[in-house]
C-alpha cells in the first residue's frame, strides 16, 4: 500500500495517472492513515469510510483527469449536505446541513473526494484546538504539543498524511498559524477572492476559506479549486486574475519588505533566527529587501478582539434551539434559550459572545466597535503606504512554535497574543501564505509573506521558489519512524 | 385653562411587491401552507448569507421618489439584535443611520388648503416570521401552552416610512395615510391592503400646550388595521392624555393598543428604558449606491401619482375637491372616469354616475373599475339614453342592474326588453293625470285654496299610475295646465 505521509495532491494525481493507483486505493490509503493515527491526533470529527470510497469508485468508472480522485479533508464549520458539521461545538451537534458550501461544491465539481471533517476551536474562536467541544487535536510532531488552531486537524491531517491536503477557515490566523505550527504550507485569501457561502459564521468581515496543503504549488491547486465567484456571497468577487502554478525558483526583481517595528513585539529566539536566516535567502534568491513599518498595526490585536466579537455576538445568535441543533427545554421561550445556550456554548464562545455584546451596546459602541474601526481604517492605510514600496512583506507566523496542552488555555490575553502577526493581515483583507522554514527544537516555524489584495498569485510564486531552496521535509520524523 | 395640541408622527410599514424575499430567493406570496416559502437562508442556518433583493430596491427607491424623498448616493444595511422566534437570525436587517431614501415632503391637498407632511426617512428591511400562541386567546400568548413558527413571511421584504411629527390630528393622519396609500399603490411597489397586512401603521402621539415649540411625551399607538381606527384611535390617545394633564397628571412613555369595539386604549407595556438593540454595520452586504441612470429611469417610469391626478380632475373637469379626491384615489376608478367623462361628454354627470351606482356596484362586488362588466361605453350609451329622456332616473338604475347582470346586451335593447322607455306622450299621459284628479277631489280643492304643495302629491300619483315610466317634465306641464 502506498504511503500517504508526504505524499503531495501533485504527486497522487500522477499516481492515478500513470494508473499506478486507483482512486478506490488511494481513498483507501487514506483511510488506513487516519484509522492508524487518529486515534491519538483526533484531527477528525466524522469521516464517512464508505462514502469516501463510492465516490472513489465513482471516479474509478467514469475515467479521470487533473485532481480527480484526490482527497481532501475539510473543517467542520464548511457546511456538508447530510453530513455532520458542528463547528467543534455541542449547540451544533446531530446537525445536518441540507446545502453543500460553495467550496464544498467546487470540490466535488473538481473531483476531490472528501475524507471526513476536521476539527477546530468551537465556532474557529482560539488558537490550539483546545477549544474543541469535542476534544483537542494533537499535534503531529509531537502530541504533548497543540496543533495550533483554530483549524487545527485541518493542518494536523495533511502533516500526518490523512489527507493530501485540506481546507481550513483564517478570521484572524487561523490556517496560518496552525500550518507553521504542524511544518506545512496555509493560504489565507484576499477576503472575498473566495466564498463564505455554507461557511458557519465566526466573523463575516475577516472569515476566509482557504487551503492547507504539504507544498505552495499544492495549495496553488486546491486554492486554483476553490477561489471563485459566488452570487450567494455579496462579498464575493472571486480572484481577480486566473490561479497559476507557481514554477520558478528566483526573487530577481521583487522588492520584499521587513516590517522592522512589529518584530520588536516578543519573538522567541530559535523563531528569529529563522526568520532572518529566511529573509537573508529572500536576499540570496535575487529580491530586493527593505525595512518598513506598520504604525498602526500593533493596535490590530485590540481591535481584532472588539471586531469579530462584535460580529460573532450577532452571528451566534441564531443558536437559540428553536429551529434545529441543541435544545434544551424549559419552561419558557426564554428560560429554553438561555438553558440552550449555556449548555451548548463552551466557554471561550461564551467570553466572546459576551465581549461582542458588550462592544456593540448602546453608549459603549462608539468607544469600542466604532475606534475598532478607524484602527482598522488606519492599518490598511498602513498596508496601503507599505505596497507603494514593496510587492510583499515578511514576518513571522507566529511569535513561538507549538506551545504545550493547558499552557494558554487559562489566560485568554496569552492566548490572543499568538495571533498578534497574523490578524492585522485579515483587518486589511489581505492575502497571507504560510510556508515552512526550518525546525526550532524539533519543532516547525512558520514564514509568512503578506502582499496587497488579490496578488495570491505572487505570494505562490515568492513561497515556492522560497521552499525550493529550504527543502523543509514536512514529514514529523516520528511518524516517518512509525513510532505512532 | 391650556388649550393643547397634538403632535403626531406615523411610522408606516408596507409590503413590497416582489416575486420573491429580500434576502433570498424564496416565493414572497401569501396564503401558502405554513412553511412552504422557506430555506436554509430564511430559516438562518448556519453559514447562511444574504443576497439583496434588486427588485425590493428598485420598488422601495420608486416610493421614496414619488414621496419626494432625497436619494442618497449611498446606504447601508445594519443588524438589528433581538431574541424573538420569529425572528430567525435572532436579528433583524434593518437599515439604521443610512436609509435608501431619505428626508421629502409630502402634500395632502384639501378643501381647507391642505398640509405638508415631511417624510423623515424611508428605509428596507426584512419582515419577521408569523409566531402563533397555540391555545390563547385568538393567538395570543396570554394562556397558551406552546407556540408555533410560519417561517413564510420571515425575510419578505419590507419598506418602513417615517414621518415627521407634522400631524396635529387623527383626522389629517387619515388623509395623510389614504393619499399616502394612494401613491404607493400607484407606484404598483405595493397593494398596501390594511387588512392583509401589507400597510401597518403605528402612530407616536403627544400633545403640547398650544404655541409651545417643545415636545410632550409620546406614546407610541400599535397596528391600527383600518383608516378609521388610525382616526379614532389618535382621537381617543390625544383625549387621554388631555384628561390627564388637565388633573395635574403627567403622561409616561408606553405603548397602546386601540380596540375598535370599545373604543378603548390598553397599555401594552411601559417603557422603563430604551431598547437597545445594538445597531451595527451588517458585514454580509455591500452597501447600496443607486446610479443617477438607474434613479433618472425610475423617476421617468412613476406613473401620474394621486396629487397631480387630483389637480388634473379638478382643473379639466371642474370636479369639487372632494370629488377629485375620491375618484383619484384610485388609480383605475379615475382611468374609467376620464374615459367615461370623454365618451359622455357631460364630466359632472360621468361623476356622479362613478361615485355613485358604479362605486357601489364595485363595492359589492369587490372588483376594480377596469374589471366591471359595464364598461366605460356601455355606461356611456346609458347616460345617453338619460340625457336624450329616454329613460328616467329610476328607470336607469334598473338599467344598469341588468348591464350588470348580463354584459352582451347594450342600454338600449334592456330599456326596450323591460319597456322602460319614458312616456312622453301628452294625450296617454293626459288620460292619467284627469283620472288622478278626478279620483282626488278634495285635494284638488284643497290645491286650489292655496295648498299649493299637494303638486308633488299629484305628481307621485301620475308617476306610480305609469308604471314610472311618465317624464316628469310632461307630467308636471299637463298639471299645471289642469290645474290652473
Ligand atoms: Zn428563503
Amino acid at each position: 500500500m502506498i504511503d500517504t505521509l508526504g505524499l503531495t495532491a501533485e504527486r497522487a494525481a500522477a499516481l492515478l495517472d500513470a494508473r499506478e493507483v486507483t482512486a478506490e486505493e488511494l481513498a483507501g490509503a487514506y483511510l488506513a492513515q487516519i484509522e492508524r493515527h487518529d486515534g491519538e491526533l483526533h484531527a477528525f470529527l466524522h469521516t464517512h469510510p464508505e462514502q469516501t470510497l463510492e465516490a472513489a469508485r465513482a471516479i474509478d468508472a467514469r475515467g479521470r483527469s487533473g485532481l480527480q480522485g484526490v482527497p481532501v479533508g475539510l473543517k467542520d464549520l464548511l457546511s456538508t449536505r447530510g453530513v455532520p458539521t458542528t463547528a467543534g461545538s455541542r449547540i451544533l451537534e446531530g446537525f445536518l446541513p441540507i446545502i453543500d458550501a460553495d467550496v464544498v461544491e467546487s470540490c466535488r465539481e473538481a473531483g476531490l473526494v472528501s475524507v471526513g471533517k476536521l476539527n477546530m476551536d468551537e465556532f474557529a474562536m482560539g488558537s490550539s484546538t483546545e477549544h474543541s467541544a469535542f476534544g483537542p487535536t494533537r499535534n503531529p510532531w509531537d502530541p504533548r504539543l497543540v496543533p495550533g488552531g483554530s483549524s487545527g486537524g485541518s493542518a494536523a491531517a495533511v502533516a500526518a498524511g490523512m489527507a493530501p491536503f485540506s481546507l481550513g477557515t483564517d478570521t484572524g490566523g487561523s490556517i496560518r498559524q496552525p500550518a507553521a505550527f504542524c511544518g506545512i504550507v496555509g493560504l489565507k485569501p484576499t477576503y472575498g477572492a473566495v466564498s463564505r457561502y455554507g461557511v458557519v459564521a465566526f466573523a463575516s468581515s475577516l472569515d476566509q476559506v482557504g487551503p492547507f496543503a504539504l507544498t505552495v504549488r499544492d495549495a496553488a491547486l486546491l486554492y486554483s479549486v476553490i477561489a471563485r465567484d459566488d452570487p450567494r456571497d455579496s462579498t464575493n468577487v472571486g480572484p481577480r486574475e486566473p490561479v497559476s502554478l507557481p514554477s520558478g525558483t528566483s526573487l530577481a526583481g521583487l522588492r520584499i519588505g521587513v516590517p522592522t517595528d512589529q518584530l520588536a513585539a516578543g519573538v522567541d529566539p530559535g523563531v528569529r533566527a529563522l526568520f532572518d536566516d529566511t529573509v537573508a535567502l529572500c536576499a540570496a534568491l535575487g529580491a530586493e529587501l527593505g525595512e518598513t513599518t506598520l504604525p498602526h498595526a500593533s493596535d490590530g490585536l485590540a481591535a481584532y478582539y472588539l471586531i469579530a466579537p462584535s460580529e460573532a455576538s450577532a452571528n451566534l445568535a441564531r443558536y437559540d434551539g428553536v429551529r434545529y441543533g441543541l435544545r434544551v427545554d424549559a419552561p419558557d421561550v426564554h428560560a429554553m434559550y438561555e438553558e440552550t445556550r449555556r449548555r451548548g456554548f463552551g466557554a471561550e464562545v461564551k467570553r466572546r459572545i459576551m465581549i461582542g455584546t458588550y462592544a456593540l451596546s448602546a453608549g459603549y459602541f462608539d468607544a469600542y466597535y466604532g475606534q475598532a474601526q478607524r484602527v482598522r481604517t488606519l492599518i490598511c492605510r498602513d498596508f496601503a503606504a507599505a505596497f507603494e514600496r514593496f510587492d510583499a512583506l515578511v514576518l513571522p507566523t507566529a511569535p513561538s512554535t507549538a506551545f504545550a496542552f493547558g499552557d494558554k488555555v487559562d489566560d485568554p490575553l496569552a492566548m490572543y497574543a499568538n495571533d498578534v502577526f497574523t490578524l492585522p493581515v485579515n483587518l486589511a483583507g489581505l492575502p497571507g501564505l504560510s510556508i515552512p522554514c526550518g525546525l526550532s527544537d524539533g519543532m516547525p516555524v512558520g514564514f509568512q509573506l503578506i502582499g496587497p489584495a488579490f496578488s495570491e498569485n505572487r505570494l505562490l510564486e515568492i513561497g515556492h521558489a522560497l521552499e525550493q531552496a529550504i527543502g523543509f521535509d514536512a514529514r514529523p520524523p516520528r511518524l516517518s519512524r512509525g513510532v505512532a | 385653562m391650556t388649550t393643547y395640541e397634538a403632535v403626531i408622527g406615523l411610522e408606516i410599514h408596507v409590503q413590497l411587491r416582489t416575486r420573491t424575499k429580500m434576502f433570498c430567493r424564496c416565493p414572497n406570496r401569501f396564503g401558502d401552507a405554513p412553511n412552504a416559502n422557506v430555506c436554509s437562508v430564511c430559516l438562518a442556518h448556519p453559514g447562511m448569507l444574504p443576497v439583496a433583493n434588486g427588485e425590493a430596491v428598485r420598488q422601495a427607491l420608486r416610493v421614496g421618489l414619488a414621496l419626494g424623498c432625497r436619494i442618497p448616493e449611498r446606504s447601508k444595511f445594519d443588524r438589528k439584535n433581538y431574541f424573538y422566534p420569529d425572528s430567525p437570525k435572532a436579528y433583524q436587517i434593518s437599515q439604521y443611520d443610512q436609509p435608501l431614501c431619505a428626508e421629502g415632503a409630502f402634500q395632502v391637498p384639501g378643501e381647507d388648503g391642505g398640509f405638508v407632511v415631511g417624510i423623515t426617512r424611508a428605509h428596507l428591511e426584512e419582515d419577521a416570521a408569523k409566531t402563533i400562541h397555540v391555545g390563547g386567546e385568538a393567538g395570543r400568548i396570554a394562556g397558551s401552552g406552546s407556540s408555533i413558527v410560519d417561517f413564510n413571511r420571515a425575510g419578505t421584504p419590507l419598506l418602513e416610512i417615517v414621518t415627521e411629527p407634522d400631524l396635529r390630528s387623527g383626522e389629517h393622519a387619515r388623509r395623510f395615510l389614504t393619499l399616502l396609500r394612494a401613491t404607493i399603490v400607484a407606484t404598483g411597489a405595493s397593494d398596501c391592503d390594511m387588512e392583509k397586512g401589507t400597510l401597518r401603521c403605528d402612530a407616536n402621539v403627544s400633545i403640547r400646550p398650544v404655541g409651545s415649540t417643545g415636545f410632550g411625551t409620546k406614546c407610541e399607538l400599535k397596528n391600527m388595521n383600518s383608516f378609521r381606527f388610525l382616526e379614532r384611535g389618535i382621537a381617543a390617545e390625544i383625549a387621554r392624555q388631555t384628561a390627564l394633564l388637565e388633573v395635574g397628571g403627567r403622561v409616561t412613555q408606553a405603548t397602546l393598543h386601540y380596540d375598535p369595539s370599545s373604543e378603548s386604549l390598553t397599555v401594552l407595556r411601559t417603557k422603563e428604558e430604551a431598547d437597545d438593540y445594538r445597531y451595527f454595520p451588517e458585514p454580509d452586504l455591500l452597501p447600496v449606491a443607486p446610479s443617477p441612470t438607474l434613479l433618472e429611469e425610475l423617476r421617468a417610469g412613476l406613473p401620474e401619482l394621486p396629487v397631480a391626478r387630483i389637480a388634473r380632475l379638478r382643473d379639466t373637469y371642474g370636479l369639487p375637491d372632494a370629488t377629485a379626491a375620491t375618484i383619484a384615489l384610485t388609480p383605475s376608478l379615475a382611468d374609467y372616469y376620464e374615459e367615461l367623462a370623454a365618451l359622455t361628454g357631460d364630466p359632472r354627470l360621468a361623476a356622479n354616475w362613478t361615485m355613485g351606482e358604479l362605486s357601489a356596484h364595485l363595492n359589492a362586488a369587490s372588483l376594480e373599475a377596469a374589471a366591471s362588466p359595464v364598461t366605460p361605453p356601455r355606461l356611456a350609451a346609458l347616460i345617453a339614453l338619460t340625457v336624450a329622456g329616454t329613460v328616467g332616473s329610476n328607470a336607469a338604475k334598473t338599467v344598469f342592474g341588468e348591464l350588470v347582470a348580463d354584459p352582451a346586451v347594450d342600454a338600449a335593447t334592456i330599456v326596450e326588453r323591460l319597456g322602460l322607455a319614458q312616456v312622453d306622450d301628452a294625450d296617454e299621459l293626459g288620460a292619467i293625470v284627469d283620472a288622478v284628479l278626478a279620483a282626488n277631489a278634495a285635494e284638488v280643492a284643497a290645491f286650489r285654496a292655496g295648498k299649493v304643495q299637494l303638486i308633488g302629491f299629484f305628481t307621485g300619483q301620475v308617476m306610480r299610475q305609469s308604471g314610472g315610466r311618465a317624464d316628469p317634465k310632461v307630467v308636471q306641464a299637463l298639471l299645471n295646465d289642469r290645474l290652473r
